[in-house]
């Protein structure tokens, strides 16, 4: 009869000290703001508070300008990843699958955007922004943040209809399928995780977008990251930059606890390619 | 009756490459007829075209008597079953039967009852629940067949069907086919570049070469009487011999035999079980070059003069040594000129 032997445990230092490194710089500073979020009284030296509490939080939400930071954020996210799959999905589609002039030109372009330093666009787009009317308006963040979305609006659902097996679709023509109901029943739910890891990624970025709606919104529109900003640069006190903080996690809590439904494992890297 | 007629098809891709090139085949009621051709043989092609899938460049396709040539594949009586199985991965076994059915808006009770049959009778019965990725290669081969046969078509088109499947199972599954194809008899096209497969299932097989047919004929017949030098090295094992004939004689370096045909440069046909070798007193047509033992035969190569090389078969390697000389017999052979067979010896018949 055989017998098994356990191989004499080994410490492995490698992943140690790899969780070691990625505690500290991840999990640490996380830690610390969300303990300042619960913090009413916090004095140097004391390794922990003196005196736990909502205090702040209560002040925070006070506020009518988080308020409406926290609605403006919202809609804007909304909005910007709405108008971006409305636009953005036709187009990967057509090409994923059309051979049209200029099409890996038009492909390519859509890099442009993040290629050059994203400020100094920023300003230039402003100043025709500005002879539009559109500095300080929603819809004037609205263009500039939907400008943001559209490398990963395109590219990824581009690879995602590009991965969808063409003898799939095939095979539903053969059974019955129009074109448009291939489309509906095969194609889309085939790309789907993909394009919803699009769509997630789009959300997020736009939601923690700041430069430009910064930039461009100001002083008319305020999103959080910008009032956190301003919080962080004006007041002395962290605890408001830090349930600011806690606050802009939720959606990203949010985002992530909808991925993990939605996206089956791999998605995000067969969205890139892989 | 022929359920499918195509006459005179055409497919150009691109500029000057014609992958089937004005093509004739009439397949009777029930029967199943095998496409077997090398890679570039425009085999795929002409399935393709039949279920809808690309246009041809010329001709017409007829099935029932009815022009099909200009009906999008969802509105063809084909079902088509792919190499790749291409399951939706999004559905379970059961949709993915019954997606057909649902498109034709057929009463819940009779969908059921369809797919039920139809898993039953491809030997999947209980599987319907499962997902396509939790199915191995045979099975989820299984399922594309099923869904192809549960919405009756006239006409089964299989392109390469068993191509993924490792050799075992590609051999229990073309049976099966074989059998629900008897059972149902429905009119079947298969795809294959295997000629096993083709010869084990096809009532006929058409031996295509660069969009051309090289030759229609049932198994037997294709291996015993094949029509041009490429469907006798196509099918089986043959030894293909370039050579003259000069007064009746063929003869190829240390290789000759009498050939009853005009002056000039032939193919010489020989099957391995037919060419006869024995020990040669002096230096013999050919050398030995080695000698392969299968147990229940054994396959000696040999060597002529110029280099060419020769199998033969034999029912025992003991008698054979690497390096003996021997002399060639042919027992049974066909001769070739122009790619059109001028001459077969009467045992070859």
């Amino acid at each position: 009869m055989a017998e098994t032997f356990a191989p004499p445990r080994r410490i492995d230092w490698v992943g140690i000290s790899f969780a070691v490194v990625l505690t500290l710089v991840i999990i640490f500073p996380l830690i610390v703001v969300g303990t300042w979020a619960f913090t009413n009284v916090w004095r140097y030296p004391a390794i922990i508070p003196q005196e736990f509490g909502l205090r702040f939080w209560s002040q925070t939400l006070a506020r009518p300008d988080v308020w409406s930071a926290i609605t403006t954020s919202i809609s804007l996210a909304c909005v910007v990843t709405l108008l971006s799959a409305i636009i953005c999905l036709p187009a990967a589609f057509a090409f994923a699958r059309l051979e049209f002039p200029g099409r890996s030109l038009l492909f390519f372009s859509f890099l442009a955007g993040q290629a050059f330093p994203k400020f100094g666009l920023l300003v230039a787009i402003a100043g025709i922004f500005l002879g539009l009317n559109l500095i300080g308006t929603f819809w004037g963040v609205v263009l500039i943040q939907l400008v943001g979305t559209l490398l990963f609006m395109i590219w990824i659902p581009v690879a995602a209809f590009q991965g969808v097996d063409r003898r799939m679709e095939e095979a539903a023509r053969d059974v019955g399928a129009s074109p448009l109901r291939v489309f509906w029943s095969i194609t889309l739910p085939q790309a789907g995780p993909t394009i919803a890891a699009a769509v997630l990624l789009t959300f997020v970025n736009t939601f923690y977008e700041t430069e430009g709606a910064w930039l461009i919104g100001a002083p008319g529109i305020r999103t959080m990251p910008v009032l956190m900003i301003s919080f962080i640069n004006n007041q002395p006190v962290i605890q408001y930059g830090a349930v600011l903080s806690v606050i802009l996690w939720i959606p990203s809590f949010f985002a992530l606890l909808f991925a993990r439904r939605v996206i089956s494992g791999g998605s995000f890297a067969r969205g890139f390619g892989a | 009756m022929a359920v499918l007629d195509i006459k005179g098809i055409s497919k150009h891709f691109g500029a000057g490459v014609l992958a089937v090139d004005n093509l004739e085949l009439t397949v009777g009621d029930g029967e199943l007829v095998c496409l077997l051709g090398p890679s570039g043989s425009g085999k795929s092609t002409l399935l393709r075209m039949v279920g809808g899938f690309e246009t041809p460049s010329g001709g017409s396709i007829t099935i029932d008597g009815e022009e099909v040539i200009h009906l999008p594949p969802e509105r063809r009586p084909t079902g088509m079953v792919f190499q790749s199985h291409a399951l939706w991965t999004h559905m379970n076994v059961y949709k993915n039967i019954a997606f057909g059915l649902k498109l034709r808006r057929r009463p819940a009770d009779e969908i059921k009852r369809r797919v039920d049959a139809v898993m039953e009778l491809v030997g999947l019965a209980g599987y319907g629940e499962r997902q396509t990725h939790q199915l191995s290669g045979g099975q989820q081969q299984r399922v594309a067949l099923a869904r192809s046969l549960v919405l009756e078509p006239k006409i089964l088109l299989l392109d390469e069907p068993f191509a993924s499947l490792d050799q075992h199972l590609r051999e229990r599954l073309r049976e099966e086919v074989r059998d629900i194809q008897q059972r149902l008899g429905i009119t079947t096209l298969f795809v294959t570049h295997g000629q096993d497969e083709a010869l084990s299932m096809a009532d006929r097989i058409v031996v295509l070469r660069d969009g051309k047919v090289e030759q229609v004929a049932a198994p037997d017949v294709l291996y015993r009487e094949p029509a041009t030098p490429f469907v006798a090295g196509f099918i089986g094992t043959m030894n293909l011999i370039e050579g003259t004939v000069s007064n009746g004689t063929f003869s190829r370096a240390g290789f000759s035999s009498p050939l009853p045909v005009g002056d000039g440069p032939v193919t010489f046909a020989v099957r391995p079980e037919a060419l006869v070798i024995a020990p040669a007193a002096g230096a013999g047509a050919a050398k030995i070059h080695r000698v392969t033992d299968y147990g229940t035969h054994a396959i000696v190569d040999l060597e002529l003069p110029d280099g060419l090389r020769l199998k033969s078969m034999v029912p025992e390697a003991r008698h054979w040594t690497t390096g003996q000389a021997v002399d060639l017999a042919p027992r049974a052979f066909s001769a070739y000129r122009d790619n059109a067979l001028i001459y077969r010896s009467n045992a070859a018949r």
